[in-house]
């Protein structure tokens, strides 16, 4: 009887250490509980140029991740990105006239989404298209740039 | 099928080989209800495997084998499995499951097969233990057991189900005399006190002429002679008197024919 | 000319015919896993011999691991300015990749050849011969309980070794190296996500169970039984195992990434 006591609580132990250590990969090492879980809705924006924004790239406001681009595509028409992104619905109340905007994190980091809320009285909802866009800064672009006018200064 | 006379087995026409060899060439088999019948012959005649193909086990190529009229070959899976419950095999090894005591073994198809609760299963382990003399070595690990107490233990497990036959596979093998004699007492007293069906499958012939009604010699994949001890004692058949009498030199393939031999030696060549 | 034909058709016809038996066993042992949860305590005895006694080689092994992990991210990291980023290296090789991997080989080597020895020296002496006479299905009775303790052992070992690793480089990485406890945590918690990499870390480790487990518990039953046998076919788990996760492996990492 007390050799089949150890086997249950050794089992028990083995079981319940497993679960703890899924619970503590869950919980303390990944970042559940942030987005995949509550409620979500999705808008859009469409940008002239996306470069090195992708999907799982995370949405800002203020800084602070507030959601997640799902999709982007290519506007058959216009050639312009299509970028759905989902936001959680607790930030249910921005305003229709927010600009979003495509920035890098620090000098070599990731692509992300700010959005720059706005001053109208209504608010995005699912389905919504966020119509002010800045397209993503392209470094060989600026400097081509940058060096264009520069030359062009000389020539004056 | 009809159930014709009273035997429980009928085997008819079986065809086994494995490979190229053919074990069993054709043999007919009638096991009487409530006999102990010996299948007798030397070693590697495949007696082992004619136990097996009546438990199911194997598989013959040819032939039936019926068992209260239903052909075991023929069976799927769940009726042999149901079929199974209804016989006793005792292995030569015992084959007792060795992470368990003495007294779980023989519990064990009980609990497997029955809903009974725990202590009517410990009174009739109890019981099938003090049928074979050992209640006192109910705690054991089967590696503390010697040999013979092995098999009876087996025994005692093989009759748990009360099951209608029992087949024994070589059961006085490797046996000293003592056990010998308890082995040889046990089947018999077991055999007529529960109304059983005993099949043994052995070489040793003077026990096993002790305890049979009915013996079967077996040579070369055919029968070679049946009957009562006493018509194989008294046969005037060289092949069977040779066999009986374990006599070294005469007609029976103890030492193999010699024509069959050469056959032999020449299908080792081709191969 | 024609005996070499014959061979070739003769070998290909038993390959097939092998495959078919291993691929019906596995099917029938699948369907025997359903009437165990009747049958708690076979599983409990399982799940000892199994995960238990696994646990303190995957707890000793996977703290190791993250402490080399710890050190040698630490070394490559530091040259760039990005310490800081230890905790990501750690947990995401960890929880990716060596969590189910390397627990998959350690659980072959400690459960795996001792699953196949124990099947094949009950079937050495005939215990399963006298099961099966018994009329009790060595498939159900043996085989499936013990296929089942493998499949739900073998995710929550994956999932020890990792966190224990993580663990362990935490250990080396802030206290004996000084990266600031802080961004090891916070940095991970953001690079680590759940669905993307834990979810399929634990699918991985699920899919090793039932393939490691299986491989141990088939060549134990179908082994020649012999003393040889038996110890070929133990042999022969452990080197297949190996193989056959390393493989899956790539192919299951191939998948997610897409």
């Amino acid at each position: 009887m007390s050799n089949s006591r150890i086997l249950e609580i050794s089992v028990g132990i083995f079981v319940a250490a497993g679960i703890a250590a899924l619970l503590v990969l869950a919980v303390n090492v990944s970042n559940v509980g942030g987005f995949s879980s509550g409620k979500q809705y999705t808008i859009t924006a469409n940008f002239d140029n996306i470069s090195g924004l992708k999907r799982r790239s995370s949405v800002a406001i203020a800084g602070v991740n507030v959601g997640r681009v799902i999709n982007i595509s290519v506007d058959p028409v216009t050639f312009e990105a299509v970028v759905e992104m989902t936001l959680d619905s607790s930030f249910n109340e921005v305003p229709v006239d927010s600009s979003a905007g495509i920035y890098t994190a620090g000098l070599l980091g990731e692509k992300y989404i700010g959005i720059e809320p706005g001053g109208a009285p209504d608010f995005l909802e699912d389905g919504s298209v966020i119509r002010l866009t800045q397209s993503s800064i392209v470094l060989e672009k600026l400097i081509s740039q940058f060096l264009f006018s520069q030359s062009d200064r000389e020539e004056k | 099928m009809p159930e014709a006379d009273n035997n429980i087995v009928r085997i008819r026409d079986l065809h086994f080989s494995r490979g190229h060899s053919k074990i069993f060439n054709g043999i007919d088999i009638d096991i009487p209800k409530g006999k102990v019948t010996a299948i007798m012959g030397p070693s590697g005649t495949g007696k082992t495997t004619l136990l097996k193909l009546i438990g199911g086990q194997l598989k013959p190529q040819k032939g039936t084998v019926h068992f209260h009229g239903e052909n075991i070959p023929a069976m799927k899976t769940k009726k042999l499995y149901d079929v199974r419950k209804k016989m006793g095999m005792l292995f030569q090894s015992g084959a007792l499951l060795t992470d368990m005591t003495v007294f779980d073994n023989i519990a064990f198809p009980l609990r497997e097969h029955t809903e009974l609760p725990e202590v009517m299963i410990r009174d009739m382990v109890l019981m099938k233990l003090q049928a074979v003399g050992l209640r006192g070595a109910r705690d054991l690990n089967p590696s503390q057991l010697s040999g013979g107490m092995a098999r009876r233990v087996a025994l005692a497990r093989a009759i748990a189900l009360d099951p209608e036959m029992i087949l024994y596979d070589e059961p006085f093998t490797g046996q000293d005399p003592i056990s010998m004699g308890v082995l040889v007492e046990l089947i018999r007293s077991m055999n007529d006190a529960l109304e059983l069906t005993s099949v043994i499958v052995s070489h040793d012939i003077q026990e096993t002429l002790a305890i049979a009604d009915k013996i079967y010699i077996i040579s070369q994949g055919k029968i070679i002679g049946h009957g009562s001890p006493q018509e194989m004692n008294e046969s005037d058949s060289p092949w069977i008197n040779q066999f009986v009498h374990g006599e070294a030199d005469g007609p029976v393939p103890f030492h193999y024919p010699s024509r069959s031999y050469k056959d032999d030696m020449l299908a080792g060549q081709i191969n | 000319m024609f005996d070499w034909f014959a061979q070739l058709g003769k070998n290909t016809i038993e390959f097939y015919a092998r495959l078919g038996r291993e691929v019906l066993l596995f099917i029938q042992t699948l369907l025997a896993i359903v009437p165990l949860f009747l049958r708690p305590g076979l599983i409990l005895q399982q799940l000892y011999s199994v995960g238990v006694r696994s646990m303190l080689i995957i707890i000793v092994s996977g703290f190791f691991v993250g402490m080399v992990l710890g050190l040698q991210g630490y070394n490559t990291l530091v040259d760039f300015g990005a310490e800081e980023s230890l905790g990501v290296i750690v947990a995401l090789s960890l929880v990716r990749e060596l969590g189910p991997v390397v627990t998959a080989l350690l659980f072959a080597g400690r459960a795996g050849s001792a699953l196949t020895a124990e099947i094949g020296l009950m079937k050495a002496t005939e215990q399963l011969s006298g099961l099966e006479m018994m009329a009790v299905n060595p498939v159900n009775r043996i085989l499936a309980p013990r296929l089942l303790a493998g499949i739900i052992s073998m995710p929550l070992l994956a999932a020890l070794f990792s966190a224990v690793g993580i663990f362990g480089g935490y250990l080396v990485g802030v206290d004996l190296l000084g990266v600031d406890e802080g961004s090891y945590w916070s940095q991970m918690q953001e690079k680590v996500d759940f669905d993307q990499d834990i979810v399929n870390g634990v699918i991985k480790s699920f899919v090793f169970g039932i393939v490691t487990t299986w491989i141990a518990v088939y060549e134990g039953y179908s082994c020649i039984p012999t003393s040889e046998g038996v110890s070929r076919a133990t042999t022969r788990t452990v080197v297949y195992s190996a193989l056959v996760v390393l493989g899956l492996d790539f192919l299951l990492t191939a998948l997610m990434l897409e």
